[in-house]
């Protein structure tokens, strides 16, 4: 028998990816940042695979860098210059009147750049960690661990997912093919020309991809089991929701909040799992949770509990060091193998 | 007796707006276990009949239907598609367009999950449909990676895992080269021999698929539905393959359905034929001016430096964006006036990278090209097409490529060749009016058939008088009548002074048309000869009629009769 490599439970890396993403944004050091930042690119670079998804990853990174750019930039331009050492005199620029408080140019200090390149930073380990779960988790994977009530909007945003990239490649196609015909490249005949054909073959490709879902047996229900109750127990979900967030928010007891917010949630848990009985459907091969999984969701937030902890304690940059170790440790995990 | 799969009775299907039905009163019993092939002329209705056996029509096309479709005693009328899913299984025209999964394995698992099967059950049914359909090595591949025969042998394992008792394809062989057909007709026979399935399939190209067939369906324009053992049924079609044409002309009864069958006969018929043959060889002709040269041309698609090789039938480097693939490799090829050239070769073989080379509008990363101007263009002698601006360039050498929908974007036929026009009006309402006559011109082009939109692409592309025609699969959803059409205005393109390249997988449509055939296999030029003599050496791409005269060198059934009219 073929051995095969046995990926990690998809919701793993995103419990991973998404504490080390909460500490991303409580921490303000720059070098700690740096290290986060070290921390998520080497374990994606040591555990993605060769999939669409983790060939993503790159992108991602430049898309922090471009962050970064135009944050600095952004602060060259219009930010509050703070005092410090100057490092390159730029004029200031008068505003008129109406914009009274906006400055243009004028001294780049050190620190105010720090601080900038710190904040750009900060927003692209965000971003990067977001990416990091995306190419070490295959996205549709995670959708099909959804509950079994949600399982149709799930199939609505794989079939969404594959079908922007899909369109684009059409798009390209028709554009090639509209330069056969001598179409002029811009103008509004230009955007006619490979917009109709484009959406023509999207809404042929989308009814082909129905007739195929319905006739595979997608969306069948078994007789005689709509229940009136999901609806009135998702409303009162809804009410409880609206009336325990503006309890909350209108500083009433923690208690009568925070018990219509439980409330509802219980309400709308029951509807999904009657909800869920309406559906007949089962799952092949579902991932499983074991002891890996738990390490690496255990990594990622014992990491962020240990980084949110570090800003403003003792030792910081020990405390930081050794988070930012521990966010790293998935990387050693070998790939697993199933028989 | 064996029981009835699939019965129709006094099916009438009539489309809203439309003022005749498609299928008129279509009685129909196919037996559990039976191959069942439904022909018929382009836009008769075949589509249709596959719809209502599987309840897609009227539920999910809209339409009314009259009569009743029953499948395995449950009636359409009832049912809707979703309800029948583990009755009768659906492939459509194009596999990847009902791909809802990504992995090849998951999308095997589809339909049991959506109908809640225990998950040892459908390991188990899975484990079975990769070995049945040959998909075992496959089973962690990206879907979007594999080749056309690989999506077409995964979307039919995807609706038998459900074990339906009827089996429903539209076209399944129709964009595959001729070795990936043979894979899924095998796949096809061995459901129906081995697990006593129901298959019903439409399918233009007859050669590929009338041997398997146990009963034919032939469906005319009118859409009344005549069915019966093939012999039967084909002996007076309006569709018929080339074995069925020569066997008629020899007068062979029962008709042979297999090449083998029709071999056994031909002794005879090759005697009677080689005399006839011995008057018609080639004279020799003084060469025609070159019309387009290519030098050492070389095509990258993507970064090369992976030295990422395509996997073997990979249609990933048909695809511009694939990384790293040298699709064409120093490819020289030259077209005189008069030419019909056929490029060959199996699905990635680099023929689609060559022609938008040679068009000049595709990416070309060595090498030179160079065309003569049209008949119509006062620019230089010869010229590069890829210096050229596209509007110059397609007056020397156009392209249709293989969705020839990408082309039309206007609202209606009229408005189509009004904007090909130019400067002189009427221009290509006539070519068209000469390539398929007919059309009415307020008609929207989607709402054409294949081969009206086709011909409207065409006419679009020769409206600007072009030197050198290509053409990518062009024969894709057309019948016999309209690909002999086709053939007769490439040719009559190329007696103008023109010349034609055109790739494709028809070995019966090139045996009609083409003058000289090149062979490409992985970016190269493999085999350059005359159709005679590519054709009738290879064992894949020898048309019907080489395979059963050989070794004379005839291609056609067309040529044979020419032969026996000339035999004393």
């Amino acid at each position: 028998m073929t051995m095969r490599p046995l990926a990690l439970h998809p919701l793993a890396w995103w419990a991973w990816a998404l504490a080390l993403a909460v500490a991303a944004t409580r921490v303000s050091d720059v070098r700690v940042v740096a290290l986060l930042l070290a921390a998520v690119v080497a374990v994606v670079i040591l555990r993605r695979d060769d999939s669409p998804w983790a060939r993503s990853f790159p992108a991602y990174l430049v898309l922090g860098g471009c962050i970064v750019v135009v944050r600095i930039a952004f602060h060259v331009a219009v930010g509050i210059k703070s005092p410090g050492t100057v490092l390159l005199d730029l004029p200031r620029v008068r505003t008129p009147d109406w914009a009274v408080g906006i400055e243009l140019f004028g001294p780049v200090t050190s620190t105010g750049l720090a601080t900038a390149a710190a904040a750009g930073l900060r927003l692209a380990l965000l971003v990067v960690c977001f990416g990091a779960a995306n190419a070490l988790a295959n996205p549709k994977r995670a959708l099909r661990a959804l509950p079994a009530s949600l399982h149709h909007m799930g199939s609505a945003v794989v079939i969404a997912i594959s079908v922007t990239p899909q369109l684009v490649a059409a798009a390209v196609g028709v554009r090639r093919a509209q330069r056969l015909r001598g179409t002029p490249r811009r103008g509004a005949r230009a955007v006619l020309a490979s917009a109709v054909p484009v959406l023509t073959d999207a809404l042929d490709r989308s009814l082909a991809l129905a007739a195929s879902m319905d006739s595979r047996g997608y969306a069948r229900t078994l007789p005689g089991r709509s229940d009136r109750r999901v609806g009135a127990l998702l409303l009162l979900a809804l009410l409880s929701a609206a009336f325990g967030t503006y309890a909350l928010l209108a500083g009433s007891p923690v208690l009568q909040s925070a018990g219509m917010l439980a409330a509802g949630a219980a309400a709308a848990v029951v509807a999904s799992v009657l909800a869920g009985r309406q559906v007949q459907r089962s799952r092949y091969r579902p991932d499983v949770w074991g002891r890996p999984e738990t390490l690496v969701a255990l990594a990622g937030t014992v990491a962020a509990g240990l980084l949110i902890a570090s800003s403003g304690a003792a030792g910081q940059l020990l405390l930081a060091a050794a988070g930012a170790a521990l966010a790293a440790a998935p990387a050693l995990g070998s790939r697993r193998f199933a028989s | 007796m064996n029981r009835t799969a699939l019965r129709m009775e006094h099916v009438t299907v009539t489309y809203p707006g439309a003022t005749r039905p498609v299928l008129r009163d279509v009685c129909l019993d196919v037996p559990e276990g039976e191959l069942c092939l439904v022909i018929g002329p382009t836009g008769a209705g075949k589509s249709t009949l596959l719809r209502a056996a599987c309840s897609l029509v009227p539920h999910f096309t809209g339409g009314t239907l009259a009569g009743r479709v029953l499948l395995d005693g449950r009636d359409t009328r009832d049912h809707l598609p979703r309800d029948l899913a583990d009755v009768v299984g659906v492939v459509g025209q194009d596999p990847a367009a009902g791909f809802v999964t990504d992995i090849v394995e998951e999308e095997l698992a589809y339909a049991m999950e959506q109908l809640g099967l225990a998950p040892a059950v459908m390991r188990k049914r899975v484990e079975e449909v990769l070995d049945l359909l040959g998909l075992a090595a496959l089973r962690d591949r990206p879907l979007s990676g594999l080749s056309g025969g690989e999506q077409q042998r995964v979307a039919i394992g995807a609706v038998i895992t459900a074990q339906p008792r009827v089996l429903v394809l539209d076209e399944p062989t129709s964009a595959l080269d001729p070795a990936a057909a043979e894979d899924v007709l095998a796949a096809l026979t061995r459901l129906v021999h081995d697990l006593g399935m129901t298959v019903v399939l439409a399918e233009h190209r007859l050669e590929r698929v009338v041997q398997y067939a146990d009963r034919v369906v032939a469906v005319a324009a009118d859409g009344s539905v005549t069915d019966g053992p093939p012999q039967d049924v084909l002996a007076t079609a309006a569709v018929v393959p080339p074995i069925v044409d020569l066997g008629l002309l020899a007068g062979w009864d029962p008709l042979p359905l297999s090449v083998r069958d029709a071999r056994r006969r031909a002794p005879a018929l090759r005697a009677r034929l080689a005399p006839g043959l011995a008057r018609d060889v080639d004279r020799p002709t003084a060469p025609s001016p070159e019309v387009l040269t290519a030098r050492d041309v070389h095509v990258h698609h993507g970064r090369l430096a992976s030295r990422r090789r395509p996997g073997p039938g990979s249609t990933a480097d048909c695809a511009p964006g694939a990384t790293g693939v040298h699709a064409v490799r120093g490819v020289n090829l030259t077209l005189r006036a008069g030419d019909v050239v056929a490029l060959m070769g199996r699905n990635g073989s680099g023929k689609t990278s060559l022609l938008w080379a040679l068009q000049g509008s595709g990416r070309r990363n060595r090498g030179s090209v160079q065309v003569a101007p049209g008949p119509s263009d006062v620019g230089p002698a010869r010229a590069d097409p890829a210096r050229l601006s596209p509007r110059d360039a397609r007056r020397r050498v156009a392209l249709v490529p293989n969705t020839p929908q990408d082309l039309l974007f206007r609202e209606s036929v009229a408005a189509e060749c009004a904007e090909a026009d130019g400067s002189a009006p009427g221009t290509t309402r006539a070519l068209l009016d000469d390539l398929a006559p007919g059309i009415p011109g307020q008609a929207h082009p989607r709402d054409l058939s294949e081969g009206q939109r086709l011909a409207l692409a065409l006419a679009v592309q020769l409206a600007a008088t072009p030197r050198v025609l290509l053409l990518d699969e062009p024969t894709r959803g057309l019948d016999y009548a309209a690909k002999r059409h086709l053939a007769e205005v490439l040719v009559r393109h190329a007696a103008g002074g023109g010349a034609v390249l055109l790739s494709s997988h028809d070995v019966e449509f090139v045996a009609e048309c083409a003058s000289r055939v090149v062979v490409m296999a992985d970016g190269d030029v493999v085999a350059d000869g005359t159709a005679a003599e590519v054709l009738v050496s290879s064992p894949v791409f020898a048309p019907q009629v080489a395979k059963i005269l050989h070794p004379l060198p005839l291609l056609t059934v067309a040529q044979a009769r020419r032969a026996m009219e000339r035999t004393p």
